[in-house]
């Protein structure tokens, strides 16, 4: 659907996307996730020609952006951060506006408004003016802007910042709903956003592709470490650490502090595995040979923001 | 052309949804009124000279503030993104933004119909004059629009794309005053500059092709260069 080789762009020297390389599959919902500058909105705006890259190639089925980028906006939704609208124009007239620049004729045109005002949750605020509405309303506008000429492709850039939890399930939903059909492309620093809404993440940082696949398998991807944390009664440190350190794959043991109000031979650890298969077992069987007792044993689950943290940790 | 069509609705109506309309319009005719009528018992004369000679001054103001937020304002509140996104090009924008300007030019204008109407009730005016100062007048601001236009594209700062467009607009309407400092070889290049010159031709009544081309001129390079500034940005 969408095909994007080396693109690059620069403002002055700064290089803020470098050599990117993106397919997009029909019926996609793709996450962009980033850093504050690692350039997400660029990456956007470059998608939806609003800016020419100064390098590299996007194709929309089969236009290219530089030749047909007409062609490309009419099969675009755009939502730009925090909806920047004309203040002074009520909701409804301009949604009627938009509905004739995309060239929507007088029935399609209504329908159309009516359908989205349903879908956006609009009817009530229709004759106030944009200026006055509230943040989540504009946004729900900006959404039904986006989705007028119910277009095939739908580019969102932090589609939920600045929303209240309760808008954030809401927009979600519409969001997802869209993605049933259509291909979504949707910026975010909000990871569990990404979690909860994406078929698939892409990390950006400083300007550079640095993971892309499912949530799944970034979390695998990121290197086969995982932790696993004991609190165990009646062991001695050392003794412990020694017998734990001797299972193979365990690379560290480094005991944590006690939860406030513990009694004094309480000892917890944290194990950090290095190793393709599960070693809670082994460690189970080690620990029943003593004469521990095991309080508490879990393995902690690996969360995006840890794959995010490592991948975009600055050196 | 549709898209055109649709920017110029949306600018047109805009002018009208803000005060911004209402109080341009009040100052114009406030200023014009004034200026035309305090002299006009002691000339005696029934015609619309006074309006005219003074329409260039009074424009180079009154043009510049109608054109200030045409681009600047979608600049600063980031709506050009939205605008640019949509599928419109940036011809459509440009001409469908200047054509909206022009027309509310037009608009400001027609209350000073009451002039020439209220004049020939007073002794014999002749039409011919007062035809051609509208027309030039309709020239001459859609000139001036081109500039400022120009000016808004400029930046995105409405008081700094205002003042832009006021200084080259009175530069223009001036430039032909001025004469005196310049050599003599000089001389007929900057007086076909000058806007005042063309638009006082056109405002005796005889329709020049040299004015009107002039006139052309100055929206074609205006119109140009705010779509230059447009590709700068993206």
């Amino acid at each position: 659907m969408i095909h994007v080789e080396n693109l690059t762009r620069y403002y002055g020297d700064l290089c803020a996307v470098n050599q990117i390389n993106l397919d997009i599959r029909k019926g996609e919902i793709l996450g962009l996730l980033g850093p504050n500058g690692a350039g997400k909105t660029t990456t956007l705006r470059m998608l939806t020609g609003f800016l020419r890259p100064s390098s590299g190639s996007i194709r929309v089925k089969d236009f290219s952006i530089d030749e047909d980028s007409l062609e490309i906006k009419k099969l675009l939704g755009y939502l730009p951060e925090s909806a920047p609208l004309y203040h002074d124009m009520l909701v409804y007239d301009y949604l009627d506006y938009v509905a004739d620049i995309r060239g929507l004729d007088r029935e399609r045109k209504l329908s159309r408004i009516r359908r989205l005002a349903d879908l956006c949750g609009l009817n009530e605020v229709m004759h106030q003016s944009i200026g006055e509405l509230s943040k989540g309303f504009r946004q729900r506008v900006g959404l039904a802007h986006a989705m007028m000429d119910d277009p095939e492709i739908l580019v969102m850039d932090e589609p939920t910042s600045g929303l209240d939890p309760n808008q954030i399930v809401e927009i979600r939903d519409i969001i997802r709903q869209i993605g049933k059909e259509k291909t979504v492309i949707l910026s975010t620093h909000i990871l569990s956003e990404a979690e909860a809404t994406c078929d698939r993440i892409v990390i950006i940082n400083q300007g550079r592709i640095v993971a892309d696949g499912s949530t799944e398998t970034l979390k695998q991807s990121a290197g086969g470490e995982y932790i696993i944390n004991i609190c165990l009664e009646n062991a001695d440190l050392e003794a412990a650490k020694g017998e734990l350190h001797s299972i193979d794959g365990v690379a560290e043991v480094v005991p944590v502090d006690k939860e406030p109000g513990e009694k004094g031979d309480i000892l917890h650890m944290r194990l950090t595995c290095r190793s393709p298969s599960d070693l809670r077992g082994e460690i189970y069987r080690k620990i029943r040979r003593t004469d521990w007792i095991l309080l508490e044993f879990y393995q902690q689950k690996k969360t995006l923001e840890h794959v995010f943290r490592e991948l975009t940790r600055e050196n | 052309m549709r898209q055109v069509r649709h920017i110029f609705k949306k600018e047109f109506t805009a002018y009208f949804i803000s005060p911004i309309a209402y109080i341009v319009i009040s100052i114009f005719l406030l200023i014009t009124g004034w200026f035309f009528f305090t002299p006009f018992f002691l000339y005696n004369q029934a015609n619309l000279r006074n309006f005219f000679v003074l329409l260039p001054t009074v424009f180079s103001f009154v043009v510049p503030a109608v054109t200030m937020r045409l681009f600047s304002e979608e600049f600063n509140v980031g709506s050009y993104e939205i605008l640019l996104t949509m599928p419109v090009t940036f011809r459509d924008v440009v001409l469908g933004k200047f054509l909206a300007a022009v027309a509310f030019l037009a608009t400001m204008l027609l209350p000073t119909l009451a002039y020439p109407v209220f004049v020939s009730f007073l002794g014999q005016l002749d039409w011919g004059p007062v035809l051609g100062g509208y027309i030039g007048a309709i020239l001459l601001g859609a000139a001036f629009s081109a500039v400022g236009l120009f000016a808004s594209s400029l930046t995105r700062n409405q008081i700094v794309a205002f003042i832009i467009g006021m200084a080259v607009c009175f530069g223009l309407t001036l430039i032909d005053k001025m004469l005196f400092f310049l050599p003599h070889s000089l001389l007929g290049f900057f007086e076909y500059l000058g806007a005042d010159f063309h638009f006082q031709n056109i405002s005796k009544g005889v329709i020049d092709s040299r004015d009107v081309l002039y006139f052309m001129s100055v929206c074609f390079v205006g119109i140009y260069g705010a779509r230059l500034a447009m590709e700068q940005r993206s």
